[in-house]
């Protein structure tokens, strides 16, 4: 017997109440390894093959407006503009649009493919067939591996924003690439095709483009460059909002609303729940064992080492739960990066400085939960623990 | 027998609310070493209050304290925790054990303090609980034991390190007449053949009867000695 083992025996004296303690704080910390580990993978996508000096020229209202394509030549002709093309989205799925849903861009192949080289790796000869084909369309890996597909399949791409003359919504697409991304862990989980096949078999927003990117000559001209674009069309019935490639991305998360800020309240919320819940939960389990506190300084037990016993019980009860909870968000997290709904944000997983915080917020949370029961056992006099008078 | 415990002029009062109530003024008292000393008296005659400051657990406003040679009244916390842990056994009327642990982890707790190995406490454990008579309950929980069983345990937890005075308070309180007196054997059993000092705080006149001698405790002042 030593002091762990009298530790554990007093944190599992009443085990129903241990482990619903546990639970509470699993839970906590199962929402923090989550929502942590996912905003950490949001705001990487972000980054992810982000160029310093590409730029993206959106419609002013908001990005889901049109451009006209006739801008693109406009464009290209401002000083320090050394390549510009265009991609629309096209809301694709495959089949069912409730269970096969992501990301579809009608694209210009030779120049997008320039343009975003970085991003988009293909096969010896893929780029100049996509540039080729009419039909042609390019599938990102993790998509390709995702339904199966193989270069030279012809695949029925549906749209819930377009339909075609005859009212069909699908887009037959030939297979002539599967990209890759930079990095392993890059999101490859996009189509794009040719915007011409689009355009001209489209009934409305004919000559419209979703945004134009912009490659500037470097990242020192990109706020010079942004102005004279917008300058540019300023005034138009198309006014424009051009802004580095990482805004635009950023910009595109917040429509979802300032994720950090509602994972910081979230992840608050549960803790100073767990707070008062675990708190007065251990100072009430401490004032319970009152007599065998002042049985224990009575055999000669110091009242530091009572204290960190106490403390201890504290510690090991959040360690416990912390290590749960981030344990199985680790494991969900893995389990959400093979989903279609990983694919979306790359690899989620739980890093080593997510998970470090976690274990670090549950030291904190053991600490400032035992602080009370365990000042108030190292302060509690035996005569009075004893009732001895 | 020599001196081992000796009070001088203790003087020991408690406030409660504005008031003072004096418990102890300039008691004196000599116990000799190897004493079986029974303490009785009326209620709020500071039975208890003679039993913490002898074991340490509360201190005197004035006067001297000595054990076996040794000042303790001007000690600090640490140093009478320590001191405790050296030289003191308690017994309880009502066992004070841990429910969380076995007999054996309860008499085990006090050599936690002391730096013998896992295997030197067992055997020191097992040991006492030979002398109690309660070697084969070594891993029941208090619960699973009587009321008998439990006193026994709380004996050999008060004797697994060896300490020199042994502390009863009301130690049969709690018991049946025969149980008590089963109790009362083994505690004389431990004065007279491992030589303790014990001063036992008691109600009950037939326990007094095991103790070598009776001082009678009223008003913070001895009135009587019964041998």
């Amino acid at each position: 017997m030593n002091d762990l083992y009298l530790i554990w025996k007093n944190l599992f004296r009443k085990p129903l109440r241990t482990v619903l303690l546990i639970v509470s704080i699993f839970i906590a910390f199962l929402i923090f390894g989550l929502l942590v580990g996912v905003n950490v993978a949001l705001n990487r996508a972000t980054e992810t093959g982000s160029a310093s000096n590409r730029m993206v020229v959106a419609n002013k209202i908001n990005f889901t407006e049109p451009l006209p394509i006739a801008y693109l030549n406009r464009v290209s002709a401002i000083p320090g503009v050394i390549g510009t093309t265009h991609q629309s989205w096209f809301g694709a799925f495959f089949r069912d649009p409730a269970q096969s849903r992501f990301v579809g861009f009608a694209v210009e192949p030779e120049t997008y493919t320039a343009i975003f080289a970085d991003q988009i790796k293909l096969g010896p000869g893929e780029r100049e067939a996509f540039i080729r084909e009419r039909t042609g369309v390019i599938v990102g890996r993790s998509l390709a591996n995702q339904y199966g597909w193989q270069v030279g399949q012809t695949l029925p791409i549906s749209s819930d924003i377009y339909f075609r003359p005859d009212g069909s919504r699908s887009w037959d697409m030939k297979v002539v690439g599967i990209f890759d991304g930079a990095k392993p862990t890059d999101p490859t989980n996009a189509l794009y095709f040719n915007y011409e096949y689009l355009n001209e078999t489209r009934p409305f927003g004919r000559d419209t483009v979703g945004t134009i990117a912009v490659l500037t000559a470097s990242p020192d001209i990109n706020d010079r460059v942004a102005k004279a674009i917008d300058a540019t069309f300023a005034n138009s019935p198309f006014e424009t909002s051009t802004v580095d490639e990482k805004t635009f991305s950023r910009a595109f998360l917040k429509q979802a609303g300032d994720l950090n800020f509602i994972i910081t309240m979230v992840v608050a919320a549960a803790f100073a729940a767990i707070l008062m819940i675990v708190g007065t939960t251990l100072v009430s389990a401490v004032r319970e064992r009152t007599k065998e506190i002042g049985v224990m300084k009575t055999l000669g037990f110091p009242g530091h080492r009572v204290l960190r016993m106490v403390l201890g019980e504290s510690l090991l009860l959040s360690g416990l739960g912390g290590l749960l909870g981030l344990g199985v968000a680790a494991v969900a997290l893995n389990g959400l990066s093979r989903s279609p709904i990983g694919e979306t944000f790359g690899a989620l997983s739980m890093t080593v400085p997510v998970a470090a915080a976690g274990m670090g917020l549950a030291l904190l949370l053991g600490l400032v939960t035992g602080l009370a029961p365990a000042l108030s056992a190292l302060r509690m006099n035996i005569i009075d623990a004893l009732g001895r008078r | 027998m020599t001196d081992f415990i000796r009070l001088t002029d203790v003087c020991k009062s408690y406030t409660r609310g504005k008031e003072s109530i004096s418990i102890f003024d300039r008691l004196n008292l000599v116990i000799p070493k190897g004493d079986f000393v029974a303490i009785m008296g009326p209620s709020g005659s500071g039975k208890t209050t003679l039993l913490n400051l002898l074991g340490g657990t509360d201190r005197c406003d004035s006067g001297q304290i000595s054990f076996d040679g040794e000042r303790i009244e001007g000690y600090s916390e640490g140093q009478l925790t320590a001191w405790r842990a050296r030289n003191v056994g308690f017994i309880f009327q009502f066992y004070n054990l841990m429910p969380i642990l076995t007999a054996a982890q309860n008499v085990e707790l006090p050599l936690l303090l002391t730096s013998l190995s896992a295997q030197r406490r067992k055997e020191n454990v097992l040991t006492a609980l030979k002398i109690v008579e309660l070697a084969d309950r070594a891993r029941h929980k208090p619960k699973e034991l009587s009321g008998g069983q439990q006193q026994r345990v709380a004996i050999a937890r008060a004797i697994v390190s060896d300490p020199k005075l042994l502390l009863c308070d009301e130690p049969t309180g709690d018991l049946d007449r025969s149980t008590a007196n089963d109790i009362l054997s083994t505690l004389q059993l431990l004065n007279r053949e491992l030589g303790k000092t014990i001063i036992m705080v008691t109600h009950d006149p037939e326990a007094a009867r095991f103790a070598t001698r009776t001082l009678h405790l009223d008003k913070g002042q001895f009135v009587e000695v019964t041998t």
